[in-house]
């Protein structure tokens, strides 16, 4: 077992790495279903039948990584978990009733009563923007560190807008992705609205975070870190403006880079993604809890890493089949 | 109330909640795999007939399944962050697995066996719906080792009120576990036999004739007729081992109060827990002594056994125990005689579904939903018989409750009890939605244009 030096040391990080890849794979995922929830006022009927089959065979998938984030937080975080989770009861009270109106609505929309379905459309609607509100709400809560004052409940009512905006712009890249003709042109027109949010919410997470707490200030302001990191903002930029540039074009004639823009924004989530992992490393509870005080005890981690490393390629292997038996525009969804 | 009872009631509502749909699709998985391979060996229509209408179910089902199993995930964190604390080297991994082993192969082979039939050759579409079968298992399978260990600890070691894993193995493969899974799957297997009779029985009272609403009723009955029997039997080796490990458990469900001999077995009565009696008694003579020791002299432990000196009660609640135990029991009695006169008529002059009496069918109806009643009797016996432990003998319910205020807990209560209510009124409701539509010969898909197809009409499901 101390094989890579001290297991104390190398399997929190492991762990810590396998959480953040869990989240990231859960923000890009679930991110663009439950954007496609967000937007769903602005379609009409038609229109949303189109868009719960381009979701459709994937949604169930996609949230099964916040099953495994939340499940590794718990497993190998145990500490950080509790503190994490009851801090948050009801944002996670309210995410979880989100999750669930969306998740029956799937079904109930077109198996219960013709009659009923605007209901259940409403249902899922409602379900997707409480969902995001309270990931985002959460996000900003995470950053000021878990503490309740009249400034950080509005940084997190700030951050539960951006978020659920830039959820609402993966989701209409996604529809320009998997969409044609007319729901294509709208899904163009929706990324055209919500790329401020991607640009603010950016904006107001690198802003805030170091002037929060002086000691992510000093892990990107100091030399040579700053220079080291300045890829990360610089390419973000020009991605913003590549994205910007490909949406006054689209859609193209013969349906060339309909893929851009949605992987452009993978690209960007990801990127902001690590901006914050390194902001935060190597805390787990912002500023309380390290990940090798949360961590448990190294032979259960053992045990679950070594599952993981055969489980965790196979897992991709069959959500990529998924991903290509689905491929293409999206058709009518049914079960024959 | 406080914080500790509020967040057991809500824990038991969310996971009894919960339980409901795994128990169906568990069974109703392998069920319909069934159907397709039936369909595959004789091409008969009624096999893809019957596969049409129950995989409708079953998507429903499996995603009531999924909600509620994500709030389910939570609920560790938000409410009982002392279970994690003291036994998470041991639970942790065993989620873990369930999570990595179950979760993903399900859900991500769900799309492709509901949507995907056209799409991918038949072998593979066959394929997917065993893989999402298979997984629904493996879930049942690591979390009822978890919650076995739960009731049965082993291969472990207590270090500063953390428990560290000793012995996977005997952790994996505790006292209980081989008990507890052969009976959930047995129930989830009872519970999917008796929603397809009771809703192909629906279907047949209607007026509905088709071959396969036939096939889906006699396959219902079949099934119920051969697995009750194995289920009493699994009850009843279960019972033993219960009274092998927790013994207080098994008293309560027993209402007897006294360790000693020629115990009767009490078919109904009042426990009440401040005379410390029955109030009132119906019993056998001898009968639990026999049954429990297979002697009518043998020695049944009793709940005074389980009271201290200075009266600090280490028995359960009696009288929850006790009567749901015996809904159980009454439950599966119930299947026991249903689906062996169903058989006994079908089986009579070769009459096939024609053969079952009016009566037979309508007593069919209301006993879709007797799957459900008997699990939840039977979890709430389990779980209230372990009180006042969450982990038996390690770790205590209150000791692993969060500080969160009772009003907050009190808030996410009441929503999620609405919110449940409503789902479940409404899963009802499409059931038999469904069924009615299904007789009328009505295509089952909300008839709704596809955008690329504007006037082709395409059943979007
Ligand atoms: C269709 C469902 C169903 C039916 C008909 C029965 N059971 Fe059951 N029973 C369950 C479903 C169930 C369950 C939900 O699956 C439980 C709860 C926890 C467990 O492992 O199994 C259970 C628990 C359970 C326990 C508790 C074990 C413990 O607490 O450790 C006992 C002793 C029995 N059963 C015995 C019986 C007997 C003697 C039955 C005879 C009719 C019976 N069950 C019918
Ligand atoms: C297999 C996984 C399960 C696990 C890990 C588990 C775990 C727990 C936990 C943590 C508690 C303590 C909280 C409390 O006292 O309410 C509990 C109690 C309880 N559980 Fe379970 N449970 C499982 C299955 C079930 C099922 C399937 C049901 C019902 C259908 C159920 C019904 C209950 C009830 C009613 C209580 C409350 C007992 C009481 O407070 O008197 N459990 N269980
Ligand atoms: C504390 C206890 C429990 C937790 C934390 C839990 C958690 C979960 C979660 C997160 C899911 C969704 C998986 C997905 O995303 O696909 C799920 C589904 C499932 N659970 Fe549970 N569960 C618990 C108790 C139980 C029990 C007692 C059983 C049965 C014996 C069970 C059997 C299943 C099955 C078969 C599924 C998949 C099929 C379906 O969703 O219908 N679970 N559970």
């Amino acid at each position: 077992m101390y094989l890579f030096g001290d297991p104390a040391t190398w399997l929190p990080l492991a762990f810590a790495a396998l959480l953040g890849l869990s989240i990231l794979i859960y923000v890009v995922l679930d991110g663009f279903d439950l954007g496609v929830g967000v937007l769903f006022p602005f379609a009409d009927p038609d229109e949303k039948d189109r868009m719960v089959a381009s979701i459709g065979p994937f949604w169930d998938a996609n949230e099964t990584w916040l099953v495994l984030a939340i499940g590794i937080l718990l497993v190998a975080f145990p500490t950080a978990h509790g503190t994490i989770l009851t801090a948050l009861y009801l944002p996670v009270a309210v995410m979880l009733v989100g999750l669930i109106l969306r998740g029956v609505s799937f079904e109930f929309r077109v198996k219960a009563p013709v009659k009923h379905k605007p209901a259940w459309d409403t249902a899922f609607y409602t379900g997707s923007m409480m969902t995001s509100l309270s990931q985002g709400y959460m996000l900003g809560m995470y950053i000021m560190g878990l503490e309740v004052t009249a400034f950080t409940l509005a940084f997190s009512a700030v951050t539960a807008v951006f978020l659920t905006v830039a959820y609402s712009f993966i989701g209409a890249t996604w529809l320009i992705l998997k969409t044609e003709g007319a729901l294509q042109l709208k899904a163009v027109r929706w990324s055209k609205g919500g790329i401020w949010g991607v640009v603010l919410g950016l904006g107001a997470i690198s802003i805030s975070s170091p002037l929060v707490s002086p000691r992510i200030f000093d892990k990107w302001f100091s030399v040579p870190e700053f220079f080291l990191l300045m890829p990360l903002p610089l390419m973000s930029g020009a991605l913003i403006v590549l994205l910007w540039l490909s949406l006054r074009r689209l859609p193209t004639s013969d349906d060339s880079f309909a893929w851009f823009p949605f992987a452009a924004t993978i690209v960007l989530f990801v990127l902001g993604f690590f901006g914050m992992a390194y902001s935060f490393y190597p805390f787990i509870v912002p500023d309380q809890l390290t990940i090798y005080e949360a961590a448990s005890a190294p032979e259960s981690l053992f045990i679950i890493l070594i599952g993981t490393l055969f489980v965790l390629p196979m897992i991709l292997g069959y959500t990529a089949l998924a991903y290509t038996v689905f491929r293409g525009k999206a058709t009518a969804l049914s079960y024959d | 109330m406080d914080t500790l009872i509020l967040s057991r009631i809500q824990f038991g509502a969310n996971i009894s909640f919960h339980i409901l749909f795994p128990t169906i699709t568990i069974a109703l998985g392998w069920v319909l795999l069934f159907f397709k391979l039936r369909f595959a060996r004789t091409g008969d229509q009624k096999w893809i007939e019957a596969y049409r209408f129950w995989v409708k179910v079953f998507a429903l089902s499996f995603a009531m399944g999924v909600v509620s199993g994500i709030t389910m995930s939570f609920q560790f964190g938000t409410n009982w962050p002392g279970f994690m604390e003291s036994v998470g080297n041991i639970a942790g991994p065993l989620l873990a697995y369930e999570v990595m082993t179950a979760f993903f192969l399900e859900a991500v082979f769900l799309g492709i066996m509901l949507f995907g039939m056209s799409k991918v050759p038949s072998w593979l579409h066959t394929l997917s719906t065993f893989l999402v079968a298979f997984g629904t298992t493996m879930s049942a399978f690591w979390i009822l080792v978890l919650n076995s260990w739960m009731h049965t600890p082993a291969g472990f070691e207590m270090r500063d009120g953390v428990a560290f894993a000793t012995d996977w193995w005997a952790i994996i493969f505790n006292p209980s576990m081989p008990y507890r899974l052969v009976h959930m799957l047995l129930a989830s297997g009872l519970t999917v036999a008796f929603l397809l009779a009771g809703l192909s029985a629906f279907r047949w009272l209607i007026g509905d004739r088709s071959n396969g609403v036939r096939a889906t009723l006699k396959t219902g009955m079949t099934l119920g007729a051969v697995l009750i029997p194995l289920q009493i039997l699994a009850g009843d080796f279960h019972g033993l081992n219960t009274l092998e490990h927790q013994p207080q458990k098994v008293a309560a469900m027993e209402g007897n109060w006294e360790t000693g001999p020629n115990v009767p077995l009490v078919l109904f009565a009042i426990p009440n827990e401040e005379t410390r009696s029955n109030d009132f008694e119906i019993g056998i003579p001898n009968g639990a002594s026999l049954i429990l020791k297979h002697s009518p002299d043998g020695v049944v432990p009793g709940l005074n056994d389980f009271v201290t000196q200075d009266g600090t009660v280490l028995h359960p609640p009696v009288a929850p125990v006790f009567y749901s135990f015996r809904i159980m029991v009454a439950t599966g009695m119930a299947m026991l005689l249903l689906s062996w006169s169903a058989v006994f008529f079908m089986a009579r002059k070769k009459r096939g579904v024609e053969g079952l009496p009016k009566p037979l069918l309508w007593a069919m109806v209301p006993m879709a939903f007797s799957g459900w009643v008997a699990t939840l009797a039977g979890w709430y016996t389990t779980e209230i018989g372990r009180q006042p432990w969450l982990v038996q003998g390690v770790l205590t319910t209150e000791a692993a409750v969060a500080d969160v205020p009772a009003p907050m807990v009190a808030s996410t209560l009441i929503a999620y009890l609405a919110i449940y209510a409503a789902l479940l009124a409404a899963y009802i409701g499409v059931l038999f939605y469904l069924a009615r539509k299904a007789a009328k010969g009505e295509p089952l898909g909300a008839r709704i244009p596809a955008a690329s197809e504007a006037q082709v009409t395409v059943p979007a499901e």
